[in-house]
């Protein structure tokens, strides 16, 4: 559904992704671990076209979708949560969650049940919904980051780094929803630092290493073998 | 003081009515300041067309609420297709050249409104006459109305900003343009809106001017030096504090022309300018300097 | 880096080429055009020292104006109370009153930054605009001063009045001299310094240098030699008037910078020389609308050739 082949991405003069290949298929969840700086964020960056590659091709159920306009890859079913969350801090949690909700061709009883359904996963953003977002925690503001992805009820989230700087409560969380998600058939492309996590959800483990990919292997494998993992991330 | 009470009485007034104007002008400035970095140095000119178009509406129609009408949309629509095609190139340059584009742009719509209109002023015909009793003094009706259309003309501005989903899609786009676009919001489309709504709403001042003080083709610059200084006192991009920045200065300059002649009154939001750039640089009305 | 080998050669003979074509003018071309060539030589010296802050320190500034207009009525006061008057003396006192100002904004340069910066110039220009329209016992008011142009004169030794081609002679020596200072500084350490401000002033910062000392210094360089193209300016004409402390002939100054090409020096004066040619040009056929198409070519220019007209011989003009 997603692939990536041979993706070069600079960020002005420095070339960060050296020829990156990866693939999703429907419905699976995919890790991509990697040490800081690896190229792990400006991979997901250039699929969502906030970057443009230099080389290479980007294809999303069969279409070439590198020189989009940023902002189309959400309507076609792309939805990204980043690094550092980047909620809208001066809008309220029902706002930021309309940004993805407002689109053509919703209905106002499908957004009733989006919002319902976001609201039965993560009860707080109910609770603080009036709340501006950047009043909330870390831990809720990355909630509301995913939820704020699941309401343009895409076919593949890239999530990067869910799981970063939070307590253990929270982590678990996120493991929920990552199987929740997971259930309904949605795509998952999970960058982490955080192994045992990404290696409990994946399907298949991408492992990268100063702008390529490295490694390669099923989650199993690699669940029974960690040699691997010590070599490229030194865990 | 020496100076009778109805006088300071009649520039509080005054000061209000020029600070509802003003902040009709400086809303639109700082919206699009907000939302696309963009310092305006047209902003002014697009007051100066708006007058003349309604001016020109005026003279047609006889009616001075579709020649307020006629100038707003047509300065909109001019005001979106000049971001979209002058100012979407120079999106993420450096801030020096959309202030050096923009000044090229308002040398360029100054000399057209030459070339249309002559260099004579245009007076407009005020909708409303008659004058009415402000404790033991008169007042003209339609300086009054003017600040109640400025403010109600600000008022739905900022609930069309605070509700609704394209309120919503512009205030996401504000405080994080990357993040609107990753979430699908058409970010180039609502960058020339907003820079439309602003040149309408400058355009709208300009109409609201003319029966006031005329409209001529250098009235441009004046706008545009006070609508900056008011942003800046204001805090950039903080849609409230220029509001109030723009009070604040009109009732500033109006009791200084008791004083001096109104020429030199200017001179007084000069100096606020300066002492706020000393003391409180990101703008007087801003809740806490970062 | 390595050291270019002797691209000097090159260079001077193109400056060589240039002062002699300037120099040879007055025999060659018809008065209305000599004037021509010797104002352009003037507002390409303040074109110039707009560069200084513009294009090597990176800090935009709409405040030309004020120093270019107080060196202008610096001179018109000494030419109006001194008996006789006096070339130097009236150069002296339009230095003093542009440097008084230069103090103010070199002030300000080092607590504001960009839009801040340019807008605070801004408003400085117009403060001292209202003034001087204003204060018409001193200032003239709207209609400005008139006075005689000073003899040349080296004190003690000479005095004689300036003749046409003599005066064109002296500008082209004064903004001559002028080129080679600023060229000299800003290939000094300290002119380094300051294009290391404009790339990237918090790590200059970081290493270690007074980023504040070197904007101050910038700016006291910048308004003195825009004080001397205004006493250029007023010694040429005759007159002064507060349209010259107008803000927008900063922004003319600013559009005579990109169009010629920020950060050379030379870039900016044939900055000027192209706009003012063109306006000559342009309002043969469009009269006083000569702005619109000029405003055009200027904006498309900022959009698609921003480096300007001799952007692309920057690093050779630095060297």
């Amino acid at each position: 559904m997603l692939a990536l082949e041979n993706v070069h991405t600079y960020y002005g003069k420095s070339h960060i992704l050296h020829g990156v290949s990866l693939e999703v298929n429907p419905g699976e969840v995919v890790g991509l671990l990697g040490r800081n700086g690896v190229g792990k964020s400006t991979t997901l960056k250039t699929i969502m076209g906030l970057v443009r590659p230099s080389d290479g091709s980007v294809r999303f159920e069969g279409r070439d979708i590198a020189g989009m306009a940023p902002h189309r890859p959400a309507h076609l079913g792309i939805a990204y949560v980043p690094e550092d969350r980047r909620i809208f801090r001066l809008l309220s949690v029902l706002e930021n969650l309309r940004t993805g909700l407002d689109r053509p061709g919703v209905s106002e009883a499908r957004k009733d049940e989006l919002l319902e359904k976001v609201y039965k996963h993560f009860p707080v953003l109910r609770e603080r919904r009036s709340q501006a977002g950047g009043t909330l925690s870390g831990g809720e503001q990355q909630m509301l980051a995913i939820a704020r992805a699941m309401m343009l009820e895409p076919r593949i989230i890239l999530l990067d780094e869910p799981t970063e700087g939070l307590m253990p409560r929270m982590v678990s969380q996120i493991r929920e929803i990552i199987h929740v998600l997971h259930r309904e058939g949605v795509a998952i492309l999970l960058v982490e630092q955080n192994v045992p996590l990404t290696l409990e959800a994946a399907g298949r483990v991408y492992i990268m290493e100063k702008g390529v990919v490295r490694h390669h292997a099923p989650a199993g494998e690699l669940r029974a073998n960690q040699a691997v993992i010590h070599q490229y991330l030194g865990v | 003081m020496g100076i009778p009470f109805d006088q300071i009485l009649i520039q509080t007034v005054n000061g209000l009515v020029n600070g509802m104007i003003l902040a009709l002008v400086a809303s639109g400035l700082t919206l699009i300041f907000g939302i696309m970095d963009v310092v305006n140095f047209a902003h002014g000119e697009l007051v100066m067309l708006g007058g003349f178009v309604g001016a020109t509406t005026l003279a047609m129609t006889g009616s001075f609420w579709i020649a307020l009408a006629a100038a707003a949309l047509t300065l909109a629509l001019i005001g979106a297709v000049l971001q979209a095609t002058v100012l979407r190139p120079l999106l993420g340059r450096d801030p020096l050249t959309t202030i050096l584009a923009t000044f090229g742009i308002s040398l360029v719509l100054q000399k057209y409104a030459l070339w249309q209109w002559g260099p004579s002023a245009r007076k407009l015909q005020e909708p409303i006459t008659g004058q009415f009793d402000l404790f033991y003094l008169e007042y003209p009706w339609y300086r009054v109305l003017t600040a109640v259309l400025a403010a109600a003309i600000i008022g739905a501005l900022y609930l069309f900003l605070r509700f609704g989903k394209y309120g919503i899609w512009i205030r996401a786009t504000t405080q994080d343009r990357v993040m609107a676009q990753a979430m699908g919001i058409p970010v180039p489309v609502v960058l020339a809106v907003v820079f439309g709504i602003g040149a309408g709403m400058a355009a709208a001042s300009g109409v609201l001017f003319g029966p006031l003080g005329g409209v001529t083709q250098t009235m441009g610059s004046d706008f545009t030096l006070r609508a900056f200084i008011v942003v800046v006192v204001g805090g950039m991009g903080n849609l409230g504090g220029s509001i109030l920045a723009a009070i604040f200065l009109s009732l500033i300059e109006a009791y200084a022309s008791l004083v001096v002649s109104p020429a030199q009154a200017v001179i007084a939001s000069f100096v606020v300018l300066i002492l706020v750039q000393l003391f409180r640089p990101t703008g007087l009305f801003v809740p806490t300097p970062k | 880096m390595t050291r270019p080998a002797r691209p000097a050669i090159g260079y001077w003979t193109g400056f060589a080429i240039v002062l002699a074509l300037l120099l040879a003018t007055p025999l060659v071309l018809p008065e209305f055009w000599q004037r021509f060539v010797t104002e352009i030589l003037i507002w390409g010296l303040l074109a110039m020292s707009s560069d200084i802050l513009i294009g090597y320190t990176g800090m935009v500034s709409f405040g030309h104006s004020a120093f270019f207009g107080l060196g202008m009525y610096g001179a018109a006061a000494a030419l109006l109370t001194i008996r006789p008057p006096s070339l130097w003396l009236t150069i002296i006192y339009g230095l003093v009153g542009a440097g008084l100002v230069a103090v103010f904004v070199a002030y300000f340069s080092t607590r504001l930054r960009d839009i801040y910066f340019a807008i605070t110039t801004l408003v400085f220009s117009q403060i001292f605009y209202v003034i001087i329209f204003t204060w018409t016992e001193v200032t003239g008011g709207e209609n400005g001063l008139t006075f005689r142009q000073p003899p040349f004169s080296i004190p003690g030794v000479l005095s004689v009045p300036f003749t046409r081609d003599g005066f064109h002679w002296f500008i082209v020596a004064v903004v001559t001299a002028s080129y080679l200072v600023l060229r000299r500084v800003m290939q000094s350490p300290f002119g380094k310094v300051l294009q290391a401000i404009r790339e990237n002033e918090p790590r200059t910062r970081a290493i270690g240098y007074h980023v504040e000392r070197y904007k101050i210094v910038a700016v006291m360089l910048s308004g003195l030699f825009a004080g001397l193209a205004g006493v250029l300016y007023a010694v040429q004409n005759k007159f002064t008037a507060p349209d010259f402390v107008f803000f927008l002939i900063s922004g003319e100054v600013v559009i005579f910078n990109v169009m010629g090409g920020m950060g050379t020096l030379v870039g900016p004066v044939a900055g000027a020389a192209f706009f003012l040619v063109l306006r000559e040009g342009l309002s043969r056929f469009w009269t006083e609308y000569y702005l619109i198409p000029v405003g055009l070519i200027f904006t498309a220019m900022v959009i698609f050739m921003p480096q300007g007209l001799l952007g692309f011989l920057k690093r050779r003009l630095n060297q």
